[in-house]
């Protein structure tokens, strides 16, 4: 109370009149409506393969335009302007990534002999996602000139890509880049004529989801099998070969020059405040022309589809639910769909996640709990087999989720499930046993009801389900059942009932 | 009566206790009540007439070439680094299988032991460890590929074949069909692989043509079946519609 007049006694005489007026009569700051980025905004202008993607095709569309430039500015540079644009990892996670690279350069890493490495995360196996794919068969060039300047904001020798072996053609169409870029001068000894020494690589993977995990990704680059490394020490530290190794996604390397030549304040425009930058949607499912679209960061979730996929099949109504961020973020309901914003703070707050900007849209003919449960045999599928609670505990949840589609369950089990998924959340060394967790736990969040609607007819016309799926009736009579098993119990009914 | 009355009696009680066992499980209870557990792959290798180390097995000059180079892009003291792209190598020259000799030789030219080999191949789900046919079909069935109908473009791929399961062999050793999660083109579902190449898009009629031409020893053209380019909205763009932007356009002063 007594700061503010003083402080509006120091403020000259027209502004006052603007500092005292009244709540009510104030008009609100015009909203503003993210989405419906412009083509002269988008950075990867070849997504749809229309145009000559090799090296001549790249050079007229901008690409390795004056990188020696932005190689002579200097690793802080490059960071600090990566950080002014507030990119965040676009691989799931939404680390800061000017952050994430500076990590390499501490106090004294000059000092330090051994060779440094950027690797590139292309093994792209969430489902839902399809996004790196079309950068690498469209713009293998970009690519490649972001691991120099990414390799070079963080001072590294020679950067990996490391692509899933499932993508032929875009493995191709990147060593092709490589090629032309090596024999244009552009990568080397030399690189670009600054005297800056850098080499890409393509490695190519054979088939495993966990590998995309940043450290189970070092272990299979070294030649073994992709088990995830308990961290620390960090990449950063100890990485690959033992050396300091910083892992990246696709499009975040990839954004890299072109945020550098058209500034950090240009990305920084788009999306909101934290959430800034030009994103990559790829879209699947029940609309009518699934797509992958790059838009504005924070674009409304319903925009996105109606504007790029021309809407739900069946009309918006129509819609159950859908999974905007690949197959390890929870799914959301019509209603929460129909508020969303498409970036990682409006998401989270929906319990949810961006993950890797995978919208998997499901409408009403969908059976919600088979699509859940399809989830839960690829997470078992995929499960490496090192940590207990994933191994075993991904066999569990695909057996009762299988059990569940037709409701040969007990309403207790479901809970009993619930808590199998918070046993084995956030208790291995990596992520994908969250990752198996929590498309379950969405499901009984918002569609719980359903699942409680197929035990319950079950049930009606089959019996007692005990603990596990046997039937009542099956059991032997003459043997007496342990009383764990649920079969005395009474069937709670279903709180919607 | 007095004779004929326990009789009567005695057939009625066992009736009576047939009735009240269930006839399909076994009186006696075997020690084990669960049944062992089979992983969906197995893991342990059997010498086989096709299959064992004395059949020989070593590159091409071509591919020993091609390895050479591989291994150089590894430090040199990490060359196990190049076992993945070596046993891929291998796997092509190999008629499309990773025998149990082509990881030895692996194993033998990157010089580190052969359960280090054996431990990569069992791991990666791209190794095949049986024989597979001249087509090998992998149809994604993972829910992106799900909700558009990817089981049922596994069906006709099975029924098209001759009513294989997937996993199985055709007869006459053209086409292996498996089921695959996610490849990875998922705004193109469903989608199946053939070899190499993505064919996208499918109908059930589109996918009966692809395997067609493969039975008659064409390649169909890989990509969309539906006439879409790649994965741009079919209805029309809606979006890089504009002639993409030159150098320096658009840039900062400083790098115009």
């Amino acid at each position: 109370m007594l700061r503010h007049p003083s402080a509006a006694a120091q403020i000259s005489r027209p502004f006052r009149a603007k500092l005292r007026r009244g709540f009510a009569t104030v008009q609100d700051t015009p909203v503003r409506r993210y989405g419906g980025l412009k083509d002269q905004d988008r950075i990867f202008t070849n997504a749809y393969c229309r145009h000559d993607h090799g090296i001549k095709g790249a050079m007229s569309r901008g690409d390795w335009h004056k990188t020696k430039d932005i190689l002579l500015k200097g690793d802080s540079w490059i960071i600090q302007t990566i950080k002014d644009s507030g990119l965040r990892g676009r691989g799931g996670a939404g680390f800061p990534s000017g952050l994430k690279w500076s990590f390499m350069n501490k106090p004294g890493w000059e000092k330090d002999p051994r060779p440094r490495y950027l690797v590139v995360n292309a093994d792209e196996g969430e489902p839902g996602t399809c996004k790196d794919r079309e950068i690498m068969r469209g713009d293998p060039h970009k690519l490649v000139e972001g691991c120099l300047v990414a390799g070079r904001a963080m001072n590294a020798n020679a950067a990996y890509i490391y692509i899933r072996g499932e993508f032929y053609q875009e493995a191709s169409h990147v060593q092709q880049a490589i090629n032309e870029a090596y024999k244009a001068g552009f990568l080397g000894k030399d690189a670009c004529g600054t005297g800056y020494s850098f080499d890409v690589y393509l490695h190519r993977g054979a088939g495993a989801y966990i590998c995309g995990e940043e450290t189970a990704l070092i272990e299979s680059l070294e030649g073994k099998q992709g088990k995830p490394r308990l961290k620390p020490p960090f990449p950063a530290d100890v990485g690959l070969f033992g050396c300091p190794t910083t892992v990246a996604n696709v499009e975040t390397v990839a954004v890299a020059p072109t945020i550098c030549r058209r500034g950090a304040p240009w990305f920084a425009s788009f999306g909101r405040p934290r959430n800034q930058g030009t994103k990559l949607y790829c879209i699947s499912g029940h609309v009518n022309n699934p797509c992958v679209v790059e838009e504005e960061m924070s674009i409304p979730l319903k925009d996105l589809i109606e504007k790029h996929c021309g809407g739900v099949r069946g009309g918006w109504d129509n819609l159950l639910g859908i999974v905007p961020g690949g197959s390890s973020v929870p799914v959301l309901p019509i209603d929460k769909c129909s508020e969303v914003l498409m970036d990682y703070d409006s998401l989270k707050d929906a319990q949810s996640g961006l993950g890797t900007g995978a919208v998997i849209v499901m409408d009403k003919s969908t059976d919600i709990v088979k699509a859940i449960a399809r989830f839960s045999h690829f997470y078992k599928h995929e499960s490496c087999g090192q940590c207990t609670p994933c191994r075993e505990g991904t066999t569990w949840m695909m057996n009762i989720m299988d059990r569940f589609v037709e409701g040969r369950g007990h309403q207790r089990e479901i809970d009993m499930l619930l808590e199998l998924t918070k046993q084995v959340e956030g208790r291995t060394i990596c992520a994908l046993g969250d990752a198996a967790a929590w498309p379950i736990q969405g499901l009984m969040r918002h569609f719980r009801p359903e699942v409680e609607r197929r035990i319950a007819e079950f049930r009606k016309e089959h019996g007692t389900v005990l603990f596990g799926g046997r039937l009542k009736s099956q059991t032997d009579p003459t043997l007496s059942l342990p009383d764990n098993l649920g079969a005395n119990l009474p069937e709670v009914p279903p709180p919607s009932a | 009566m007095s004779s004929a009355a326990p009789a009567a009696m005695f057939a009625l009680r066992a009736v009576a206790r047939r009735a009240r066992l269930p006839s399909s499980r076994p009186l006696a209870r075997s020690i084990s009540s669960s049944a062992s557990r089979r992983s969906d792959a197995l893991f342990v290798h059997r010498d086989t007439p096709y299959n064992n180390p004395k059949i020989p097995f070593e590159f091409t000059p071509e591919n020993l070439k091609r390895a050479q180079e591989i291994i150089s892009h590894y430090p040199p003291q990490y060359k196990k680094a190049a076992v993945i792209p070596l046993l891929d190598l291998g796997q092509r020259q190999n008629k499309g299988w990773t025998s149990i000799s082509v990881m030895n030789y692996v194993a033998k030219l990157l010089e580190m032991p052969p359960m280090r080999v054996y431990e990569v191949a069992t791991f990666y789900t791209m190794f095949n460890r049986e024989p597979i046919g001249e087509h090998f079909v992998q149809v994604c069935t993972t829910t992106p590929c799900m909700l558009r109908g990817a089981y049922e473009i596994l069906d006709t791929v099975c029924g098209h074949l001759g009513g294989i399961k997937p996993g199985e062999t055709t007869k006459d050793g053209k086409f292996t069909v498996i089921e695959v999660e996610c490849q990875g083109a998922c705004s193109n579902a469903p989608m199946m692989v053939v070899g190499d190449d993505f064919y996208e898009d499918l109908t059930a009629e589109t996918t009966r043509k692809v395997l067609d031409a493969f039975k008659k020893g064409e390649k169909p053209k890989p990509g969309p079946q539906s006439g879409r380019h790649t994965s741009e909205n079919s209805a029309g763009l809606t979006a890089l519609t504009e002639k993409p932007y030159g150098p320096g356009e658009h840039c900062t002063p400083e790098f115009a």
